[in-house]
């Protein structure tokens, strides 16, 4: 009898945990799901669509050079940021991999900084610099700023990757004649692809996301896309900001299918 | 803006250092010794790019704002008396308000999504994770732009309340201090959830059952057993959004409407507007002190590693 009880009081609180988070998980859906519709909105400002559907919002965003431009100039920022990112951190993260100790534990902190000190304090001090090497409003400028802050991104999920790599396979290539360089790109390198791949990912999405960096060191030539977007919010509300802000929704979850292609992660 | 990854990757478990590990076979014995030193000098030069990048475009950057706080525009602790003035004061207020507010609601919602998450089948347990996880991939303005369009005056919430005659006046969703707590906690539930998740994950589920075995009911089981061993997840978790949360710019931009001013908007408007570096480095320094000190806690009250799901 008791046992049959405490069961059911037991999923009863399982069942509202459950219901709850089916709650915060639409409350989590709900702004991204409502912008679709606003976008294809037939009224003058951003609200959902009256009468029926139109596309003349993305029609502006596609002819209009300002925010064109923007895209490219985004694409291109992150592209670089990305590769530059990806490369050094991977690097880095198996140099810290293979070295262990002092040196690699300050290595891994010196990586994580940027993540974890607000990105305010770190603009200050790049506007100061730049300011000075004459930087400001440069493309140089502001990629170099969005890979130091896209760096522990690549580190942290390669060095996640590494921690699981199985030594023996590294000692076998080089037991068998490989020279270090063979072993890495022969050997190491296939294997931490995936982790590389959806590192580089996560660097690019946070170059092409960044704001504040950009207000502070992109001068008046560097108009990246959430610059625009902020600068349009600010001015007005003009529903081709929810036709940038699909597309951008689109494009983010491409990435994000391609992230889960990439690493087969079990959710 | 997408920041999933420490959550769910772990921080980079030693494998330890070459040296420990058993010394490949090598039948050309007299050149071991020295390749082994070269090797770990290569190892050394991997470092060096990332190791140069941030130390001259990151930390030299950063020393150079702390540095500034204590040189100008008068060499000495002055800037840091503007720490009492009263617009500084209320600056910092209304950020601790915020902060405080937003990672309690977070924490409590967190929770509850997180106990879901661990205790349901694993196709429920792969949707809800999937409607965690995504959102973490739109960037925060368009995140922000929804909003707007959410719960402005003549927003979607408010015309639709409206029209089911619910209310009768609009009511003030944004630009205010509910706007601002809105967005913030939309942005910051994935923060608190992943690493709650990956705490609860690691709770032997046998211990409530014993529990209750041992005649506990389910509300006992789980004050006295579940909730303080998922206690060091609740810190980190909460730890983690407040840091996040100090430093937020945009959200608190757009929907606070120039009526709630954070630390990070104030700081800017120090630098681009009024020019004065002295307060804003200062309240920057100020910034990092605190991240510091709440860091050191959450190192003490948690196994970082364990908190973030290395093990």
């Amino acid at each position: 009898m008791t046992t049959i009880a405490t069961v059911e009081s037991d999923d009863t609180g399982l069942r509202l945990s459950r219901l709850s988070a089916w709650l915060v998980v639409c409350f989590l859906l709900l702004p991204i799901t409502v912008i679709v519709p606003i976008s294809l909105t037939d009224r003058p400002y951003l609200s959902l669509p009256a009468a029926g559907l139109s596309l003349q919002y993305f029609i502006n965003f596609f002819t209009s050079p300002d925010w064109l431009s923007s895209f490219g100039q985004s694409f291109f920022v992150a592209v670089c940021a990305m590769v530059i990112a990806a490369l050094t951190g991977t690097l880095a993260a198996i140099g810290c991999w293979r070295l262990g100790g002092r040196v690699s534990d300050g290595m891994r902190a010196l990586m994580l900084l940027p993540m974890i000190i607000p990105q305010v304090v770190y603009a200050l001090g790049i506007y100061r610099t730049y300011a000075e090497m004459h930087l400001l409003g440069t493309y140089t400028g502001v990629i170099i700023a969005h890979a130091v802050t896209g760096i522990p991104y690549v580190a942290i999920l390669v060095s996640a990757a590494l921690a699981d790599f199985d030594m023996r396979l590294d000692q076998a290539a080089r037991s068998l004649g490989a020279s270090i360089f063979q072993s890495i790109t022969l050997v190491l390198l296939p294997i931490i692809r995936p982790a590389i791949a959806s590192g580089a990912i996560f660097a690019f999405i946070h170059s092409w996301d960044e704001l504040l960096l950009v207000l502070f060191i992109g001068g008046r030539a560097i108009f990246t896309l959430p610059r625009r977007i902020w600068n349009g919010i600010n001015d007005t509300l003009d529903p081709t900001m929810a036709a940038v802000a699909t597309v951008l929704l689109f494009i983010a979850c491409l990435l994000l299918v391609l992230d889960l292609v990439i690493r087969r992660r079990d959710l | 803006m997408a920041q999933t990854l420490p959550f769910d990757a772990p921080l980079g478990k030693d494998a330890g250092p070459a040296g420990a590990s058993p010394a490949p076979p090598r039948p050309l014995a007299p050149s071991g010794r020295r390749s082994l030193l070269a090797g770990r000098l290569g190892y050394h030069l991997l470092l060096a790019p990332a190791a140069l990048l941030l130390l001259t475009f990151y930390i030299l950057p950063v020393v150079r704002v702390l540095w500034i706080s204590v040189v100008e525009p008068h060499p000495g602790l002055g800037n840091y008396a503007e720490l009492a003035s009263p617009p500084v004061r209320h600056v910092l207020t209304t950020t601790a308000a915020i902060c405080t507010l937003t990672t309690t609601i977070t924490v409590l919602l967190a929770y509850v999504v997180a106990y879901a998450i661990t205790h349901c089948g694993r196709i429920t347990r792969r949707l809800l994770m999937l409607g965690v996880i995504l959102p973490l991939w739109i960037s925060v303005l368009v995140r922000s732009i929804a909003w707007v369009a959410l719960l402005r005056r003549q927003g979607v919430v408010n015309s639709t309340l409206l029209q089911l005659g619910i209310i009768h006046q609009p009511l003030a969703l944004i630009w205010n201090e509910l706007g601002v707590t809105i967005g913030m906690v939309h942005y910051m539930l994935p923060y608190g959830i992943l690493p709650l998740v990956a705490n609860m994950r690691l709770i032997d589920p046998s211990f409530t059952t014993a529990a209750r075995g041992l005649g506990a009911s389910p509300v006992q089981a789980f004050r006295r057993i579940f909730l303080p061993l998922s206690l060091p997840g609740v810190i980190a978790a909460g730890v983690l959004v407040f840091i996040f949360s100090l430093g937020f710019y945009a959200t608190p931009v757009l929907l606070g409407g120039g009526k709630v001013i954070m630390v990070t908007e104030y700081i800017s408007s120090q630098i681009m507007n009024v020019l004065d570096w002295g307060t804003g480095t200062m309240l920057a320094t100020t910034m990092v002190a605190t991240v510091l000190v709440l860091l050191v806690l959450l190192s003490r009250a948690a196994d970082l590693r364990q908190v973030f799901g290395a093990k």
